[in-house]
């Protein structure tokens, strides 16, 4: 073996020893590196307690109540599974909808009611024009299209 | 006719070369940002969703992709320069590393930009988010790492293991959204479920990657020539000392 070819081994397996050193270090922070809990992990009682913490999942089906104040809302984040009551005070961002991903970042409370103080719409990997949302809402009740994501594409026709 | 292309290992073979091929794929760069753009801005329909606020898309993708492609040529060039002690593989990394950091901040700011109005925050530490942070600290860090190093040799040496070294990170910044949960959302475009896009939405953001591409080729060519310029004390015209000799000269 001439001496270039043993420094691209050496650089190969230098490489390969810092892959599996990389992949064994993110298993072990697999819990920490989640960006928010599932509902199921709530129930579960997978979550921090005591201690402020993420949850996300799909905003449910008319679960979405305004307060009298104009600023308290409550909702219900589900992810098919369980559902956890969320009230935040606040202004909700733009893209918060019933149907579609948020995550919430708060405390969870005595009565199992997540106190959130802040809100953010995480939005799925679909773009499409509005017309084409229509199509997909017809299509929708045979129930076909599913997406891998967390947030299952509803192609509500809403507005813009 | 057969060319000998290993003669152009030689960065003085390479100087010419890269002086005739930057203007090709700066034309071609910047017709198709032109016809990209249009696309992205006039051709594409309105999201269903977001409203106009997703056309940052055009941008913001092909940087991200740019970014990560940029680091993994960046390190390829550093390997083979480790591997055989070319000095242009090593010029060729050290060209890079600023283009790519260009790319990783624009990434970083106009996911920002888009951030706001859709998530509701500029900013969320998330996995996508973070390794994509680190990826701009690891350019910064191998720019740093040369110039702090006076030593030509043990420069390239020093950056280029500091590359390798990186690479990690690129699947973790792409693999991040399907590893854990996050905020940012999956890929829109992948290799094994195809587009979840319109097609003239995709049509325009692939040719915005293809003129980024394009350009990152024209922009890093320009600068190994300064590189190679500054490094081999390559006479810069015909016949004339180069600046460092006449610096020297009027000491």
């Amino acid at each position: 073996m001439k001496p270039r070819h043993k420094r691209f081994v050496f650089i190969g397996l230098g490489l390969l020893a810092l892959g599996v050193a990389t992949v064994l270090v993110l298993n072990a922070f697999q819990s920490n590196l989640v960006f928010f809990f599932t509902p199921t992990q709530v129930a579960s009682g997978e979550v921090p307690q005591g201690k402020s913490f993420r949850i996300g999942g799909m905003v449910e089906d008319g679960s979405l109540v305004r307060e009298n104040d104009g600023l308290t809302v409550r909702f219900s984040v589900t992810d098919t599974a369980k559902s956890v009551p969320v009230t935040y005070k606040g202004i909700l961002p733009d893209l918060f909808k019933e149907g579609k991903g948020a995550v919430a970042q708060g405390q969870l409370g005595a009565d199992g009611t997540f106190i959130a103080s802040e809100v953010l719409a995480k939005h799925d990997e679909n773009y499409m024009p509005p017309e084409a949302a229509e199509a997909l809402a017809k299509a929708k009740a045979s129930g076909a299209q599913q997406s891998k994501s967390l947030v299952v594409p509803q192609g509500k026709k809403e507005s813009l | 006719m057969s060319v000998n292309w290993s003669k152009y290992s030689a960065p003085m073979a390479f100087y010419p070369l890269a002086g005739r091929l930057i203007p090709w794929f700066a034309c071609v760069a910047v017709v198709l940002m032109g016809v990209g753009l249009y696309m992205g801005f006039f051709v594409a329909p309105t999201d269903f969703q977001q409203g106009e606020a997703y056309r940052i898309i055009f941008v913001h993708v092909p940087a991200a992709w740019m970014s990560m492609f940029l680091y993994v040529v960046m390190a390829v060039w550093a390997g083979i320069g480790l591997g055989l002690n070319a000095r242009l593989s090593f010029m060729m990394a050290q060209a890079i590393a600023p283009t790519g950091a260009m790319f990783t901040f624009l990434a970083l700011l106009t996911g920002a930009m888009w951030g706001k109005p859709t998530w509701g925050a500029w900013w969320v530490w998330d996995a996508r988010l973070t390794s994509e942070l680190i990826l701009l600290f690891q350019y910064a860090g191998v720019m740093l790492l040369r110039t702090s190093i006076d030593d030509l040799r043990r420069a390239d040496r020093s950056s280029a293991v500091f590359a390798l070294v990186g690479v990690v990170n690129v699947p973790i910044i792409y693999f991040s959204v399907q590893w854990w949960n996050t905020l940012h959302q999956g890929a829109s475009v992948s290799m094994s479920t195809g587009s979840k896009m319109a097609a003239t939405m995709l049509t325009a953001m692939l040719l915005m990657t293809l003129a980024f591409w394009l350009y990152s080729v024209a922009v890093i060519l320009s600068r190994v020539r300064c590189i190679v310029i500054e490094r081999e004390s390559l006479p810069v015209w015909e016949g004339e000392p180069t600046v460092v000799q006449k610096v020297a000269e009027v000491r």
